[in-house]
């Protein structure tokens, strides 16, 4: 049903995409991220893991320029996006943890004004929307309300919007969430074929435990600091656990309930 | 900011607004239905009870149905700008928001973009009414439609930049009704949409004062004096500076640097 076909992607593999550096935010007196410093690299998922109130929806906000950065930087593809213009966010394909789509437009006409905002002529709109739909196995859907279609397939068909800009990087902020546990493993399956066979960069901000990979960068962020950043094993071995969870618990000091 | 994107960007906006107005018949009949009860109910009662003398920009005695028309113009374009602030916070609490505000391209462009497509809704019920009005006798010049054209979209601008301004700083939607009821009827009453200002002055100098300073007024009269083919210089100035204030205004409440929407995005 899901099945990524290959694409070339721009980017070295295993080279920085996204940088943050030393970034802080506050919200009033309140400081929500302190001096974050992490790196996403190309054709590999990195994994934001917090508990809720961490610090990541305001994280994915500056990355897009929705919250303006106040102190530190971050670089997508060496650019500098608080000192760039809007287009530095070209290479940015974006999945909210809140559904954007237009529930009482159409799949494609939902695609097709994405497409325009970013300036894509609507044939080649079109030929890109065909492909993929057809790879999320909604081809024949395009005339569906959006408001018809099931939790899953509005997750899907907002993964393929993203795709839509053939992005280098793809931010998702707990693109599960709300998901019945089958279309939650393949949707999980899906992102990490995404970041292997089309190089990808995959920052996937989430509390589920289970959705981490052998092999993925881990980036524990809590209270807005980052605790531990690190491919999966070595977050593991490094705090002297035998699984992620255990090992979030313990750089955390809480447990959320997230599954394991 | 290249030419093809910002061309597509607004196409695709003014698109969606055109889909959305369409999809909700509802919506285009009701801001139809609201401006012809005024008319064809309230003017008919008032007929007998107000005169109204020559002023201009009319060379002749009127009846009350053709005085308020440009009013009623004025009061779709101001439920129209409603309408936009009241998309924008939907769209802001649905997210769909975040597909237009995370688009490479400028937020004041974005916004122009909202606006305009607004802009071009609102016009497109204005002429709809018109058309009506003309078939229910009233006595329209023929060359005032092609005349007040530039008039209604100033208007439409500067009705849907105060929508976007509203917008900025309406936090949920739930706040909305109360708004609407403390911005629309003092903005509408107060106004020569339903009366001429000299009688206003008659009954109470300070609400005619009011009335002067209300934007609203200047909006209806530069819609009059264009569809009876004259100019009003200071209605054109006002519209103008209104526009240019509630623009900024609205550019700065969408700013995430100093934007009052910052929290909500969060």
């Amino acid at each position: 049903m899901i099945a990524p076909t290959p694409v070339r992607s721009p980017d070295a593999a295993g080279g920085s995409v996204l940088a943050f550096r030393d970034v802080g935010y506050r919200y009033g007196s309140r400081a929500a991220l302190s001096n974050v410093s992490f790196e996403v690299t190309a054709a590999r998922v990195t994994l934001l893991l917090g508990p809720n109130g961490a610090g990541k929806t305001t994280l994915f906000s500056l990355a897009c320029r929705l919250l303006a950065l106040q102190a530190g930087d971050i670089n997508l593809l060496g650019t500098s996006i608080a000192r760039s213009g809007p287009e530095a966010l070209t290479p940015l394909g974006i999945v909210f943890q809140q559904s954007t789509l237009d529930l009482d437009l159409s799949v494609r006409q939902n695609l097709r004004y994405f497409a325009a905002l970013h300036g894509l002529a609507q044939s080649e709109a079109d030929r890109r929307m065909a492909v993929e739909l057809e790879r999320i196995g909604m081809a024949g859907r395009q005339g569906e309300q959006v408001r018809a279609l099931n939790g899953g397939h509005r997750r899907r068909l907002e993964i393929a919007r993203a795709l839509l800009t053939e992005p280098s990087l793809l931010l998702l902020d707990e693109p599960t969430v709300g998901l019945d546990q089958p279309t939650r493993r393949a949707l999980v399956a899906y992102l990490h074929q995404l970041a292997r066979e089309r190089g990808l960069a995959l920052l996937w901000a989430t509390h589920l435990f289970d959705e981490a990979e052998p092999g993925d960068t881990i980036v524990v962020l809590a209270k807005g600091s980052v605790r531990m950043a690190g491919r999966c094993e070595e977050v593991i071995s490094a705090t002297g656990t035998v699984s992620l969870e255990q090992a979030f618990a313990k750089l955390t000091g809480e447990f959320d309930g997230a599954t394991g | 900011m290249t030419t093809a994107l910002a061309a597509r960007a607004f196409m695709g906006i003014l698109w969606r607004e055109l889909l959305r107005f369409l999809q909700q018949r509802e919506r285009f009949f009701a801001a139809l239905v609201r401006p012809l009860v005024w008319l064809l109910v309230f003017a008919a009662g008032f007929r007998a009870a107000l005169g109204v003398s020559i002023i201009p920009p009319y060379q002749t005695y009127i009846t009350y149905e053709t005085y308020i028309v440009p009013g009623l113009i004025g009061m779709i374009q101001l439920f129209n700008g409603m309408q936009s602030s009241l998309s924008m916070v939907y769209d802001r609490e649905m997210g769909s928001m975040r597909v237009l505000l995370t688009a490479p391209l400028p937020r004041w462009y974005l916004l122009f973009c909202k606006l305009a497509a607004g802009a071009f809704v609102s016009v497109l019920q204005c002429y709809a009414f018109l058309l009506i009005a003309v078939l229910f006798g009233i006595p329209l010049p023929y060359v005032g439609f092609i005349t007040v054209l530039p008039a209604l979209v100033l208007t439409a601008f500067m009705l849907g930049a105060f929508g976007l301004l509203i917008s900025s700083l309406i936090r949920q939607l739930e706040n909305f009704a109360g708004v609407m009821n403390f911005v629309i009827f003092p903005v509408f009453f107060l106004s020569s949409a339903l009366y001429p200002l000299w009688k206003m002055k008659e009954s109470s100098l300070l609400l005619y004062q009011l009335c002067a300073a209300n934007p609203f007024t200047h909006a209806v009269e530069l819609v009059r004096f264009a569809l009876y083919l004259k100019f009003n210089g200071l209605a054109l100035a006002v519209v103008t500076g209104v526009i240019i204030v509630f623009g900024l205004g609205a550019v700065l409440g969408y700013d995430p640097r100093r934007g009052l929407i910052r929290r909500q995005t969060a």
